[in-house]
């Protein structure tokens, strides 16, 4: 083990595994939010049940480990790599050879770590961090959530981050797959399919609860 | 056809370097690309001026000596191909061509468009080979090797080594280089005796060099002119990370 995360390969394994720890969180996220489909008390009642659950208490460091882990190794990797060509080309046409997101992963996480202080800012402070300073939290968490997504601008911020993450899965997905060596060139075409299929649940997912919130509450 | 050249020029490693313009007049569109800029350096040397330095060797497509980073892409407008390839037909008359060395800090300038690619010989000095005993020469398929690793080690043996996974790349990373040597052994007996030893020593050499790392773009497969899959990057980091779990 001694030095590996000191080298290339070592510091996306990092990348890989935090993303993937947190592309299971994601998808535990979307199905709680979906509660909001089933009415105030539903989505209370859930908000009430992760506030007390023992396992979740333990897992919020876990995730905010996982979030820390992934940006600060991004910057890592990104600065090292930039640094791998001094001298850039007058002409570069990568078009033709990678896929968009591919090549702006950084840029991506920048908008999503925005729209994440932005989701923080407005929920988890409200919601959460009186657990950890003191301090009474909403009373109705279901009435924060309306009140937050009726405002138009904000709705819309939360649907570009969402769709920033979307192009952030669509090659996160399968790159960790393959940095971790589980791909060959069977597997290379069905990670890249499943990582499709994966954004697009996800990315759907979130847009709908922001839009049925704006539009129907 | 007649076309306009912007070509960097760089008297030597020392030398900032710059843009100089140039045209070429009459050229055939079955003439290849290398034969144009040979055409463009007679010209120059009627002139009295220094003729624009570039690598070449067999002009076939294997030797992997001509690179040349040409409007944007490396080996230029056209798959699975090396500069020598490459033909005037893939460009219009009238055109403006770029023409750029390759551009990573592992691979310097040392005049013109010519890059020290000795990195890679490094890399290869490193870990890249297989120790055999000398001695007389072993029995024809005295080691049973399965068809389908004995392809898929010869497919990742297709590397000439050109450089124009590490000119694409947008981190200019050397892993589809490191990948098709480390494949090639992995997938033979032979190679598996010193396999633990050759990824670590590789992937380190790698890093020493100056070369970036992998963020699984796939430009390198896509510019490779022997087509080498991105899957052997995925075997490259299985055998790395097994082996420092074995330190």
């Amino acid at each position: 083990m001694s030095n590996l995360f000191s080298s290339s390969i070592g510091k996306k394994l990092v990348m890989s595994l935090s993303g993937l720890f947190l592309i299971v969180f994601l998808l535990l996220h979307m199905v709680l939010n979906m509660t909001v489909f089933g009415g105030a008390e539903t989505y209370n009642a859930m908000c009430e049940f992760m506030d007390t659950n023992i396992f979740i208490k333990i897992m919020v460091p876990v995730l905010a480990a996982g979030f820390i882990f992934h940006i600060v190794y991004a910057v890592i990797v990104t600065i090292g790599n930039r640094g791998a060509r001094p001298v850039r080309y007058r002409v570069q046409n990568l078009s033709k050879s990678s896929t968009w997101e591919s090549r702006n992963m950084f840029v991506l996480g920048l908008i999503v770590i925005a729209f994440l202080v932005l989701h923080l800012y407005d929920f988890w402070a409200n919601m959460q961090l009186q657990h950890f300073v003191g301090g009474e939290v909403a009373e109705s968490p279901y009435d924060l959530v309306v009140s937050r997504f009726a405002n138009p601008v904000v709705a819309l911020c939360y649907i570009i981050g969402v769709w920033a993450l979307w192009f952030h899965l669509q090659h996160g997905f399968w790159s960790a797959f393959q940095t971790i060596g589980l791909s060959n060139q069977l597997w290379i075409r069905r990670w890249k399919c499943v990582a499709k299929v994966y954004a697009w649940i996800i990315a759907l997912g979130y847009t709908a609860v922001v839009v049925y919130t704006y539009l129907c509450l | 056809m007649n076309l306009k050249l912007r070509i960097w020029r760089q008297k030597d490693a020392k030398d900032s370097g710059r843009f100089e313009e140039y045209t070429v007049e009459n050229i055939s569109p079955d003439t290849s690309f290398l034969e144009m800029l040979d055409i463009l350096n007679n010209n120059l040397i009627h002139e009295g001026k220094e003729p624009v330095a570039f690598d070449h060797d067999c002009r076939e497509g294997i030797c992997g000596m001509c690179s040349l980073f040409i409007d944007g892409r490396a080996h230029g407008p056209d798959d699975d191909i090396t500069t020598c390839q490459l033909h005037m037909r893939k460009f219009k008359d009238g055109d403006t061509i770029t023409i750029e060395p390759w551009r990573s800090a592992a691979f310097p300038v040392i005049k013109d468009l010519v890059v020290d690619r000795s990195a890679f010989e490094k890399i290869l000095q490193a870990g890249g080979f297989i120790s055999v005993n000398t001695g007389g020469v072993p029995d024809a398929n005295a080691i049973p090797i399965p068809k389908a690793d004995a392809d898929e080690s010869m497919d990742a043996s297709a590397c000439i080594g050109c450089g124009a996974c590490v000119a694409t790349c947008k981190n200019g990373s050397a892993m589809l280089f490191m990948a098709a040597r480390v494949s090639a052994l992995a997938k033979l007996p032979q190679g598996r005796v010193e396999a633990t030893r050759r990824a670590k020593a590789m992937v380190a050499k790698m890093d020493e060099l100056g070369f970036g790392g992998c963020t699984n773009t796939g430009a390198c497969e896509a510019e490779c002119p022997k087509g080498i899959s991105i899957s052997h990057i995925a075997r490259l980091n299985r055998e790395f990370l097994c082996a420092k779990l074995k330190d």
